[in-house]
């Protein structure tokens, strides 16, 4: 299996802080990750890494075996790699079409929006997917959670993303809402053409969508394993013992 | 009535009423009928192009404002830039220039200014507010020392007066022409997009890859240049350049105006047409109460508690669009 994505040995510091020390995790082609761990664990910083907004202090990423300094959020774009920050970065005061085509949209005759298009395509990209919203006119602030965060994903996928990175996608929604956007990742899953990297608080339900997940702890990867060779309660055995050990020592 | 139709009567209401700039134009026209039939001098020919000189200056400089108030800011200073820019014309013109050009480089002067409000503000991380409170007092002072003080007369000739302020209806003219494009850039561009963008969800749109410091710097330097503008038109007009000209309360008109309109001062929602509209019921206003002979004390109670019930009524309209689905 060819890899989509690697880092080797990334460090990242904030002042005296270190946020990560030395991780070092591959993606392969057509896998869905599972990276999971505690608040301030440095899945974020990682993750922020992997999409070109922080740059490493120190550590090498390649893409598609090619090794790359991401410059930028436009250059790892360039790359393929796109991204759902848990904040969605949604403009809730715009129509989801135009949130589907924020900071790519599309212009006609005198470099003015092109909305006809923009309308038509968005709603062929979220049928695509089989995400409903009542109507891509609809202000973003009038959908749900789950609306919200498969709106995201789609403008994701939409832009030709190889390497899907999801940060909290299941994070602060309801057991219905939560379902949707699961069943959401793993159509995705299936098509096989994306290589999706997942932040998660949730054990049960990562374990339910990738193929394989790394524990991050205190700025390193502690533990990975394939999903089908693990279970939720060792995931956390393996969080409880390392815990006490980081405290202890 | 029937009930059917009834509920067709208040579906088309309720669509009248969510829309923008629907309670603007209310206001506005209930305005006009109630001034007419106070006083039938205020549908007169002189009376409207009076009104049309009062409404013009703010109108302008709103649509700049309502670009920043968009993306969360503010330009306290537009006013000073307005006393400053035809000064510019006059010194540059004096001093050689074609007037056409020395009125473009009185524009490319307060795009600078515009410029280097943005830099402080979002290069330094000042808050607008405290930046322009700054200008304010510095471009002011900037105007008084190259003026002496004293004002000065206006250069060009009649064309050029005639067609920068002087006909009878070119401010208005010319505020209709900049809300016009102001509202194609705010409603049918990229960079009005990302305006409402960096306005709503800052760090979003920053995670989008917009380069927010652009938006936000280049929306400072559109109001300075269109504070100018005014400031020029209105030099034309009059026919004479004053060092005290426009200042804070012309600015306030312009925000007032943004807001009555339908603006959020939250960010990330706003009109520009309604920016003119909001500068029309404050002039008719201000006209009106003028003809029905209330004093000027009165006048500014009045503007207050306008403003007040527009922001009030803004935030229940919200709360009704917001409801609607």
């Amino acid at each position: 299996m060819s890899e989509a994505l690697r880092a080797e040995n990334i460090v990242k510091r904030f002042g005296a802080v270190t946020a990560l020390d030395g991780v070092s995790l591959t993606l392969n082609d057509g896998e869905v990750l599972g990276i999971l761990g505690d608040n301030g664990a440095g899945k974020s910083t990682l993750m922020k890494i992997l999409t070109g907004f922080h740059a490493p202090t120190s550590g090498q990423l390649s893409v598609r075996g090619e090794s790359v300094a991401l410059r930028s959020v436009d250059h790892a774009r360039s790359l393929g790699i796109e991204c759902v920050y848990q904040d969605l970065a949604l403009i809730n005061t715009l129509s989801v079409y135009h949130n589907m085509f924020l900071n790519r949209e599309l212009v006609g005759r005198l470099r003015l929006l092109n909305n006809r298009e923009m309308r038509r395509r968005a709603t062929e990209a979220l049928d695509d997917i089989g995400v409903t919203v009542p109507s891509v006119d609809e202000e973003v602030a009038r959908l749900s959670g789950g609306q919200r965060q498969a709106v995201a994903v789609a403008r994701a996928v939409y832009s030709n993303a190889k390497i899907l990175l999801l940060d909290e996608p299941l994070a602060a929604m309801g057991a219905r809402e939560s379902g949707l956007i699961i069943d959401l990742l793993l159509r995705l899953k299936a098509r096989g053409d994306l290589s999706i990297a997942m932040i998660a608080h949730n054990y049960a339900q990562t374990l339910e969508i990738a193929d394989r997940v790394v524990l991050v702890q205190h700025g390193q990867i502690t533990f990975e394993r394939r999903s089908a060779e693990t279970s939720a309660e060792e995931l956390l055995d393996v969080v409880r013992r390392e815990y006490r050990a980081h405290r202890g020592g | 009535m029937s009930g059917q139709k009834r509920g067709a009567l208040r579906r088309s209401l309720g669509r009248f009423l969510v829309w923008r700039e629907a309670s603007v134009i209310v206001v506005a026209v209930l305005l006009v009928v109630y001034f007419q039939a106070s006083n039938s001098n205020f549908l007169t020919g002189d009376n409207l192009q009076t009104l049309s000189q009062f409404i013009a200056p703010s109108a302008i400089i709103a649509c700049g404002e309502i670009l920043l108030l968009i993306c969360r800011e503010i330009d306290l200073s537009a006013g000073q830039t307005f006393a400053l820019a035809p000064f510019i014309v006059f010194y540059a013109a004096q001093a050689g220039l074609p007037v056409v050009l020395a009125i473009l480089v009185a524009l490319a002067v307060c795009a600078l200014l515009g410029l280097l409000i943005g830099l402080v503000t979002v290069g330094l991380g000042v808050p607008s507010f405290i930046t322009t409170l700054g200008t304010l007092f510095l471009i002011n002072g900037l105007t008084l020392t190259i003026s002496g003080g004293f004002p000065a007369g206006t250069v060009g000739g009649p064309v050029l007066t005639y067609i920068m302020g002087n006909a009878p209806y070119a401010e208005i003219v010319w505020a209709v022409l900049i809300t016009a494009a102001g509202h194609v850039l705010l409603r049918r561009t990229r960079w009005g997009m990302h305006t409402i963008a960096v306005g709503d969800n800052l760090t979003g749109a920053a995670e989008a890859g917009i380069n927010v410091a652009r938006i936000r710097i280049g929306n400072f330097m559109i109001t300075t240049t269109l504070a100018g503008f005014a400031g020029i038109l209105e030099a034309f007009r009059i026919g004479s350049t004053d060092p005290l000209a426009g200042g804070s309360n012309i600015m306030f008109l312009a925000v007032a105006a943004g807001v009555i309109g339908g603006t959020s001062l939250t960010g990330g929602s706003g009109t520009i047409i309604g920016g003119l509209l909001g500068a029309v019921v404050l002039g008719v206003l201000q006209d009106g109460f003028t003809l029905l002979g209330i004093n000027a004390f009165m006048f500014d109670i009045i503007i207050g508690a306008a403003i007040l019930v527009a922001m009030i009524s803004n935030v229940y309209l919200g709360r009704i669009r917001g409801m609607r689905s």
